[in-house]
């Protein structure tokens, strides 16, 4: 009896698993930086402004459907229509933003708005049906490829107007378009994930669902808020997309799902749900950026640069996984 | 006096410690060849535990165990399958997706041939023999998923049979079982005796026990009571034995001091589960929910807060009726609920203590979309406080946390939402001693504050020490609502076996 109340009371220390977590965390942020000094010693043009610059724009996009796909992969689901939803939107944002035709703001509006029913409906089929969100997302995916192809007619849309190629294209004060974007696109997303009631609720729904919802929560509002979001975060990534290369192209975005939610698994996104942070998906992607950039600057092959990634994500993995035990 | 040669498995002087406590002390148990050896006790009294070191699933601190005049090896599952212990397990645990045959011989699977081919026909063939022998007509070629619950348990029952099982455990063998069912699995139990098996047998049913054990041996918190011959006891007796201690100190004085009606429930039922289960809860009051494994405590817990549809009945909260769809509408209606199954109900082991105390009633530290951090921190702190909850700081992950206060944060989470009334379902589970005394004070404590309260427990010291009043329930009906002068551990046992 007397052991017991003496286990009872003994003060609860920082375990050995906390601090192993808490290493994880920093581990990715490490890593990066190793990785950033280490290609700014080898190759010079690494640590130049324009080139950082180009890293940066050309990461805008996979951030972006990254940030996404992190409010999912912490509610513990999956959004494998992501690349899709970059080719719909940006079919449909093209369609409205030929020369001459509607101001800029008709294609933008047009475009998110197609993200945001493309992600309710993911969340809609996900909440409504016992159908596992890999399998719906699977299934929309074609679709979404599908309907690309049907709205554009098969073919790429181009000639565009100017101040919409300015989306992707244009620059504020030198800074390009898609950083500005991506930077405030990551303090909404940051906010959200961290000052909110939503917030909040996805981290429980992912860490413990039944648990969530004994505590009086809907499921599947925030289920459907999720995929919304990554739907409407996708048409960014599309409408950027489209206006960078200034043509709807229904074949964009390809495999794009794939690099996003590498992104968020590399910066310490579990993908069993609870876990993951806006700033840990944002490295994610800038890693695989710089990396992509850097092997490209040190001439290696884009066959090696594949493998190089493959092995990075597992030993995220396999980070994240030790940490859990 | 027999010798332990007259054995055909002796376990003598075992202790298990669980993080200081004793689970079991001293414990014995002998038995013999082809007897049906039934092990009783309470939930908690240690059955699980010892059959556990049996099947070497756990390792015991000391003691022995000797089958067939040779010792066993303690803690090895694969040392105590060749010896032939073998355990038909409360749930099943089989692969649904294959068949009977293949389920009796996985893992020793005859092969044949240069590759070792399986040969599915020869492996049928000899779970038919295995099958007729305990009588039973199943196809060897069905998918297991098919089979009734009955028949799964056969088709272990088999199992075990071609390991060569000398002991077989049977734990909660008939729970899921129809009367004619019973009687056939009683039947292949005479059958193994005959052949010189023996059967340690886990039961609640007294009827059972009395029908088919020879030999009934007595645990109660951990400590070997005896061991009887079936014949030279009765049911009084042996319920004597089972709960026998005395209500310690664990529980403080409560004066009952009942306010207005807070929860009343009519006639409610939900199909299949429980039916016309009638009570009301005032405030200040504790109202017990007593009945055995299975009797449906859980699942009118579980409808109240919405969690489960009712097929039919009424709630009504402070004399209004109230239709409760969800758990959002229990805690709206000012319910609250502490489910039974902490991990799985209860809290979210990645968010921190703060963040799970908060969960139930964000919105009230909420201005529109924004948590406000600064009172949501002030709110979960005073609650860490006044539960006395240990923990490095509100920020501390909940996982990371004793079973004793994880429990106290899942309560502060349903306090926050300020609830009227409170179920509180198996509160101490799997909980230490000291943290167990914190938990009934804090429930003296809220019944201070006028707040009703229903708990539910298994432990009937539990039950008697706080409740002011105990509905005893037995397969999903009530038979009994009594007060706290009526109430002992005998009659409740009795209400809750019906007999």
């Amino acid at each position: 009896m007397k052991n017991a109340i003496d286990t009872y009371f003994k003060p609860v220390r920082e375990s050995y698993k906390t601090r192993v977590s808490r290493l994880g965390k920093a581990g990715i942020f490490v890593a990066f930086i190793v990785i950033c000094v280490i290609l700014s010693l080898v190759t010079p043009r690494f640590l130049t402004v324009p080139n950082l610059m180009i890293i940066v724009t050309q990461v805008s996009i996979n951030a972006l459907l990254a940030f996404g796909v992190t409010f999912v992969i912490i509610t513990g689901g999956i959004d494998l229509s992501l690349g899709s939803m970059v080719a719909v939107t940006g079919v449909v944002a093209a369609l409205f933003a030929r020369q001459d035709t509607y101001p800029v703001i008709v294609p933008v509006l047009a475009g998110l708005l197609s993200g945001v029913l493309f992600g309710a409906f993911n969340g809609f089929v996900i909440t409504r049906s016992k159908v596992p969100p890999f399998i719906v997302t699977l299934g929309t995916m074609t679709i979404g490829r599908g309907l690309a192809l049907i709205l554009s007619k098969g073919r790429p849309i181009s000639n565009l107007s100017d101040s919409f190629n300015f989306i992707g294209g244009g620059q504020v004060l030198g800074v390009p378009m898609p950083i500005i974007i991506l930077i405030s696109m990551f303090a909404v997303c940051s906010v959200i994930l961290k000052k909110t009631v939503l917030g909040r609720y996805m981290y429980a729904v992912g860490g413990n669902e039944q648990a969530t919802r004994a505590s009086g929560i809907q499921i599947s509002n925030i289920k459907m808020a999720v995929y919304t979001m990554s739907g409407l975060l996708a048409a960014l990534a599309g409408i950027v997309l489209t206006s960078r290369i200034t043509t709807g192209q229904p074949n964009a975005g390809a495999g794009f799902e794939l690099d996003a939610i590498a992104a968020a698994i590399i910066g310490g996104t579990s993908t069993s749900g609870g876990t993951g942070t806006m700033t840990g998906t944002l490295i994610g992607a800038l890693l695989i950026g710089v990396i992509s950039n850097g092997l490209d600057l040190l001439n290696v092959s884009s066959y090696y640069q594949q493998v190089v990634m493959g092995v990075i994500i597992i030993g995220a993995v396999v980070l994240d996984s030790v940490n859990r035990k | 006096m027999l010798s332990d040669r007259d054995y055909l498995l002796t376990i003598r002087g075992l202790t298990k410690t669980f993080s200081g406590v004793k689970a079991l002390d001293n414990v014995e148990l002998t038995v013999r060849e082809g007897e049906v050896h039934a092990l009783m006790g309470e939930n908690g009294a240690g059955k699980s535990t010892l059959m556990k070191i049996l099947m070497g699933l756990l390792s015991p601190d000391s003691g022995e165990i000797t089958l067939e005049g040779q010792a066993l090896k303690n803690g090895s599952v694969n040392e105590a399958m060749k010896r032939g212990i073998a355990m038909i397990h409360q749930e099943i645990m089989a692969v649904p997706e294959l068949t009977v045959a293949q389920n009796i011989f996985l893992g020793r699977e005859t092969t044949g041939g240069l590759f070792g081919w399986l040969n599915d026909n020869r492996l049928n063939q000899q779970a038919k023999q295995l099958l007729d022998q305990i009588g039973v007509s199943i196809r060897p070629d069905t998918q297991m998923k098919y089979l009734s619950v009955a028949e799964m348990q056969m088709v272990e029952i088999a199992r075990a049979i071609s390991n060569d099982a000398r002991v077989i455990i049977m734990d909660e063998p008939t729970s899921a079982l129809s009367d004619k069912e019973v009687t056939t699995l009683f039947g292949i139990i005479r059958d193994l005796k005959q052949k010189g098996v023996a059967i340690i047998y886990i039961s609640h049913k007294m009827d059972e026990i009395f029908t088919i054990a020879d030999t009934i041996t007595v645990l109660r918190d951990g400590q070997y009571i005896g061991t009887r011959p079936a014949a030279k006891l009765d049911i009084d007796t042996l319920i004597a034995m089972m709960v026998g201690r005395q209500l310690d100190s664990l529980f403080p004085e409560s004066t009952i001091r009942t306010g207005k009606e807070v929860l009343a429930v009519r006639q409610l039922s939900r199909a299949g589960v429980f039916s016309d289960v009638s009570f009301t809860v005032h405030e200040g009051e504790v109202l017990g929910i007593a009945g055995l494994m299975g009797a449906g405590r859980t699942e009118i817990a579980r409808a109240i807060f919405g969690l489960d549809r009712i097929s039919s009945g009424e709630i009504r909260i402070k004399g209004q009726p109230v239709t409760i769809r969800s758990p959002q509408d229990a805690i709206q209606h000012g319910i609250g609920y502490v489910s039974e199954d902490r991990k799985g109900w209860g809290f979210v082991p990645r968010l921190s203590v703060k963040q799970n105390i908060t969960l139930a009633s964000l919105q009230t530290y909420a201005s529109g979309l924004l948590i406000r951090e600064k009172s949501e921190t002030e709110a979960a702190t005073k609650l860490i406080a006044d539960l006395r909850i240990k923990t490095a700081g509100p920020d501390q992950e909940v996982m990371y946390l004793s079973g004793g206060n994880q429990q106290k944060v899942v309560i502060a989470k349903v306090l926050l939402a300020s609830p009227d009334v409170i179920i509180l379902d198996e509160p101490t589970r799997g909980i230490d001693i000291g943290a167990k005394a914190e938990i009934y004070k804090l429930i003296n404590q809220l019944k201070a504050n006028g707040i009703a309260i229903v708990i539910i427990s298994s432990e009937l010291p539990e039950i008697l020490g706080l409740s002011d009043r105990i509905l005893v329930l037995t397969k999903g009906k009530q038979t009994a609502m009594l007060s706290r002068e009526e109430a002992t551990q005998e009659t409740i046992m009795a209400y809750a076996m019906h007999y």
